[in-house]
């Protein structure tokens, strides 16, 4: 074991494991993130804490971290490179192993330019993939990036993000082997609605061998209305939603529920897609909806190892 | 190779210029005149913009070429009515500014007209984009002659983002995804193996973090740099 985590547990064993996501809110309260671990807690494997996402402020991610692991959730701490320089990554790592975090997420993050402070500088000291080799150093050598020697264990399960709907497709497989040999343990990827396509990168992944490497969880996002979908399809980079599931919308009586049934197809889909070894749902503030999903996707009670 | 400037905002100049009543103006003859930022006619255009707001203009000119050694002689030339001036407003690069500061040897102010924007190129008929961060360790070779730290938003060494969508950045659709440009280059000249090698974390040391960049240019031997300084001076925090 590297981390000895319960995400690690649930991966190595060859379950299907469920992750998801909790932002930390834009203010000081710790009882918004005990509200959501309350909701994830019994059909999550782990939660990912986002680091200021979408280049938003928000509470650390280490500080979210620790509240969802005291409300009884196994966090996956979200990293990302755009605000912090090699110095403060390396800090903060030893910071969160201290307090009781083995999960980790290494992420470019969203440009600030997204964000509510466009005008920062962004730091991009290091990139995420030279990030994920950083952490594996770390934990395997127990050095430091400059080769200075850590003081005491520094047990990391390591995670990075994939976009198997971005561009150039051709090299997005390739990525994703860059990052397993940097070090990486699993991966969780974009949401899926184009399931054909990332059924098509999942196979290149496997001719490679990739999934006996790294344990690929897919991510999906609820759809809660036609807008969202439609909002989706044109502004979010990076995210590919075929007409069909918007034509399922606008012909649908009821959109919300029409977005979960989608979402279950979807989720039927993946399982059988060879090299997915879980799903990483990411209800971006619809935190409620996801254990009736896991539920009805047939994926409770989440396995105690 | 050419610098690439923008007029600040007439506000600003007037608040440099606040308290001067007289002002000379100093335009470059080279990149500010091929940006139409710090030609004649951007000279004079602000020397009628100073005079509408009460000041006076005791003169103008424009430098061949402001960031060389020959602006000391152009000063000289232009000494009367730079004398007659309460400060100089410089409408060239920033390099030009800071040569004529040190030439004028702290006699009067000299104030930016200009903001410094990038050292570009011109890659299509007046279009000009930044292609190079002046890093001082230059990636070029294994990057396809494709700068990242400068033409991806992000500074990646590893390849695109999540972000790279039909050859664009996620940040806007006018600005081309440069490892896109990469990818494109390597694949049509066979090397796109060399994408599958990780590049290593950058040395800022040697750019724009290490403190001022000096050297020494010796006529016969290049380049001379100043000797390291020894580790243990490194290690004090």
């Amino acid at each position: 074991m590297k981390a000895g985590t319960n995400l690690e547990k649930i991966l190595e064993s060859g379950k299907f494991a469920v992750t998801a996501e909790a932002g930390p809110p834009k203010g000081t309260s710790a009882a918004v993130i005990q509200r959501k671990a309350e909701m994830l807690r019994h059909c999550c494997d782990a939660v990912n804490i986002t680091d200021n996402q979408t280049a938003i402020v928000r509470m650390s991610s280490l500080a979210g971290c620790v509240i969802a692991r005291q409300a009884g959730v196994e966090p996956v701490m979200q990293m990302v490179v755009r605000d912090r320089n090699r110095l403060a990554l390396q800090a903060d790592i030893l910071g969160a192993i201290a307090l009781g975090v083995g999960n980790f997420l290494c992420l470019s993050g969203d440009h600030q330019k997204f964000g509510n402070h466009p005008q920062a500088k962004g730091v991009f000291d290091i990139d995420s993939i030279q990030l994920i080799q950083m952490m594996k150093q770390m934990r395997d050598e127990k050095k430091f990036l400059n080769g200075d020697e850590i003081s005491g264990d520094v047990p990391m399960y390591i995670g990075a993000a994939a976009n198997p709907f971005a561009d150039p497709f051709e090299y997005r497989v390739k990525r994703l082997a860059k990052k397993v040999k940097a070090g990486v343990d699993f991966i969780q990827t974009q949401a899926v609605y184009d399931v054909p396509r990332f059924a098509r990168y999942m196979k290149m992944a496997c001719d490679m061998g990739l999934d006996k490497k790294v344990h690929v969880l897919a991510g999906v996002i609820p759809i809660r209305s036609l807008g969202m979908a439609r909002y989706m399809r044109d502004y979010v980079s990076g995210v590919t939603v075929p007409d069909e599931i918007i034509t399922r919308l606008e012909k649908a009586e009821k959109a919300k529920e029409e977005g979960v049934k989608i979402i279950l197809d979807i989720i039927e889909q993946l399982k059988e897609i060879p090299g997915v070894h879980g799903i990483h749902i990411m209800a971006v503030g619809w935190e409620d909806i996801v254990q009736e999903m896991v539920e009805k996707a047939g994926l409770m009670p989440r396995p105690v190892l | 190779m050419k610098t690439i400037t923008e007029q600040k905002p007439i506000e600003e100049i007037m608040q440099y210029v606040d308290k001067c009543r007289w002002v000379h103006i100093i335009g470059c003859g080279t990149c500010a005149t091929l940006c139409h930022t710090g030609g004649k006619s951007e000279v004079m255009e602000l020397q009628r913009q100073l005079e509408a707001a009460g000041k006076k203009v005791s003169g103008w000119m424009v430098i061949p070429t402001a960031c060389d050694e020959l602006t000391a002689d152009a000063l000289r030339e232009e000494a009367e009515a730079i004398d007659k001036a309460d400060c100089i407003v410089a409408m060239t690069c920033a390099i030009g500014v800071q040569n004529i500061a040190i030439h004028m040897k702290d006699v009067k102010p000299v104030y930016p007209g200009l903001n410094t924007m990038f050292i570009g190129i011109e890659d299509r008929p007046g279009h000009f984009t930044e292609v190079c961060l002046q890093c001082a360790s230059c990636v070029l070779g294994r990057t396809a002659c494709v700068c990242p730290l400068v033409r991806c938003a992000k500074s990646l060494l590893n390849g695109p983002c999540g972000g790279s969508s039909g050859g664009r950045c996620e940040i806007s659709p006018d600005v081309p995804c440069a490892w896109q440009i990469i990818y494109d280059r390597l694949v049509a000249t066979g090397r796109l193996d060399e994408m599958e090698a990780i590049e290593p974390v950058k040395d800022w040391s040697v750019s724009v973090s290490g403190g001022p960049r000096m050297v020494d240019v010796d006529a016969e031997c290049g380049i001379v740099r100043p000797k390291a300084e020894p580790e243990a001076a490194a290690t004090k925090g």
